[in-house]
């Protein structure tokens, strides 16, 4: 294995549930029910499933949610700002734990 | 067709030579088809396209009743789509003869076929598209003009909103985006503009708005992947171009690029070919082909010469196994019961949700 992750495993991913079948069958029916047209469109769904792959940092969801938002008629402006939502929501949880820091500081603070 | 009137036709877009003008080797369809040959395709069918359908159960894939006449009147176009199967553009030439298009209504009238489609490149541009329209609709035909919008705009051309109302011609209109920047990155710089202004038009002469003027709306994606949910899409168009422009529209077709002419050199020239073959193989739906439109369609060159579908005919591919192949043999019987010519290109039309031209087969 000369890196973690390889493209072509995204394609393994069905073979997941050898060794444990009826848990990964529950998975997948799981998430197929998931990303089905609900109160939220399909359309929808893979946005947002595309701005917690960035927030997630996954390679796989990330490449998939891509390609998934593009053939749901998605254009390159469009992802972009749904990366900057992921951006936001991971630069603001960073920030907003400033307020910890001060309650410290104020704290011990003279 | 003139070269002022081409030349102001194309004026304020941004085109490029063609593939046939630049004498690109994929100006040839004898190139294109060895090039999809060539790929080793995975999967224990190995990309065999009769295979495949043999597996569907639908091998060897026949026509049924004929419910489409379309017709193709040639090659000229003000535009240059980088996804464009026919390799059309101002450069060509190619354009159906008065004497071609009076057989091929001579042919119609026999007939009971209910539609016609007229496609091209830019079909209105065509010398014999308005006798086409106006011989059609006096048959009794339903008739649709696959329209690239921007020639709506173009000078000597401004009447046609007009005409194709007063024929009421059903007006099928390519816009691959709804937004600006991917419609001009696959049509051209310009196009978009030009193609909203062309839909105010089309709007307001009753288009998408009155009944009997039914608008329809094409999108292709923009780029190596398959289109998707067609019903959901048509919400969210209706829903922008509304908000952002004012425009109705009756319908949105999604259909699939086809890897031929300049949308294969595209593919090849950004490495996608391989992966994107892959795609339509493995993608492949039985349900999908079983309504392929080559069953209920038969395509017309500009020459007269006879083709399953638009795709064939720019692949060079005429209707085969011991068919009528012009317009001057024709025997409806006969093609009604004809053995459709396959090759690697149909994995095009069975992908997904299918593609035709009248949009996915197959949600």
């Amino acid at each position: 294995m000369e890196t973690y992750y390889d493209p072509a495993d995204l394609a393994k991913f069905s073979k997941i549930g050898e060794h444990a079948a009826p848990l990964a069958q529950k998975f997948f029916d799981w998430y197929g029910a998931v990303f089905a047209d609900g109160a939220l469109t399909a359309r929808e769904k893979s946005l947002i499933a595309l701005g917690v792959a960035h927030a997630v940092q996954c390679p796989y969801c990330i490449d998939a949610y891509t390609r998934d938002g593009l053939s749901k008629g998605c254009d390159p402006e469009q992802l972009t700002e749904v990366v900057h939502v992921a951006a936001a929501i991971k630069g603001g949880a960073a920030l907003v734990h400033g307020v910890q820091m001060r309650n410290v500081a104020d704290k011990l603070g003279m | 067709m003139s070269t002022d009137v081409l030349k102001e036709a194309s004026a304020r877009l941004k085109v490029v030579p063609t593939l046939k003008r630049r004498g690109s080797p994929l100006a040839d369809p004898n190139t294109q088809i060895e090039r999809l040959e060539r790929l080793e395709l995975p999967g224990e069918l190995r990309g065999d396209f009769d295979r495949h359908l043999e597996r569907a159960g639908l091998f060897p894939l026949r026509s049924a009743k004929i419910e489409v006449f379309q017709i193709n009147v040639g090659r000229v176009c003000n535009q240059t789509c980088a996804h464009c199967h026919v390799d059309a553009g101002p450069d060509r030439t190619e354009d159906m003869s008065l004497e071609t298009a009076e057989l091929a209504m001579r042919v119609l009238a026999r007939t009971d076929i209910p539609t016609v489609d007229i496609t091209g490149g830019a079909p209105e541009m065509s010398r014999s598209f308005r006798y086409l329209v106006q011989e059609s609709r006096r048959l009794g035909r339903h008739v649709i003009d696959r329209c690239n919008l921007t020639i709506l705009l173009a000078p000597r051309f401004e009447d046609l909103p007009e005409f194709l109302a007063a024929h009421e011609v059903e007006v099928v209109c390519s816009l691959p985006h709804y937004r600006k920047p991917s419609t001009d990155k696959q049509r051209g710089e310009g196009v978009f503009e030009g193609s909203i202004e062309a839909l105010k038009r089309l709007n307001a002469v009753g288009y998408g708005r009155k009944e009997g003027l039914r608008l329809v709306l094409v999108t292709n994606p923009v780029g190596a992947f398959l289109p998707s949910g067609e019903k959901a899409l048509e919400a969210e168009w209706k829903r922008e171009l509304k908000r952002q422009h004012g425009l109705d529209f009756d319908a949105l077709y999604t259909i699939t690029n086809m890897p031929i002419s300049r949308y294969l050199e595209w593919l090849e020239e950004s490495e996608n070919l391989q992966s994107y073959l892959c795609l339509l193989v493995q993608s492949f739906n039985a349900g999908a082909a079983r309504g392929v439109m080559c069953r209920n369609t038969l395509s017309v060159g500009w020459q007269g010469d006879l083709y399953d579908c638009d795709f064939n005919q720019m692949l060079e591919l005429r209707v085969g196994f011991g068919q009528p192949r012009h317009l001057a043999e024709f025997d409806l019987e006969k093609l009604e019961r004809r053995r459709i010519v396959t090759a690697r290109h149909c994995f095009g039309c069975t992908a997904g949700a299918g593609s035709s031209c009248g949009g996915s087969l197959a949600e």
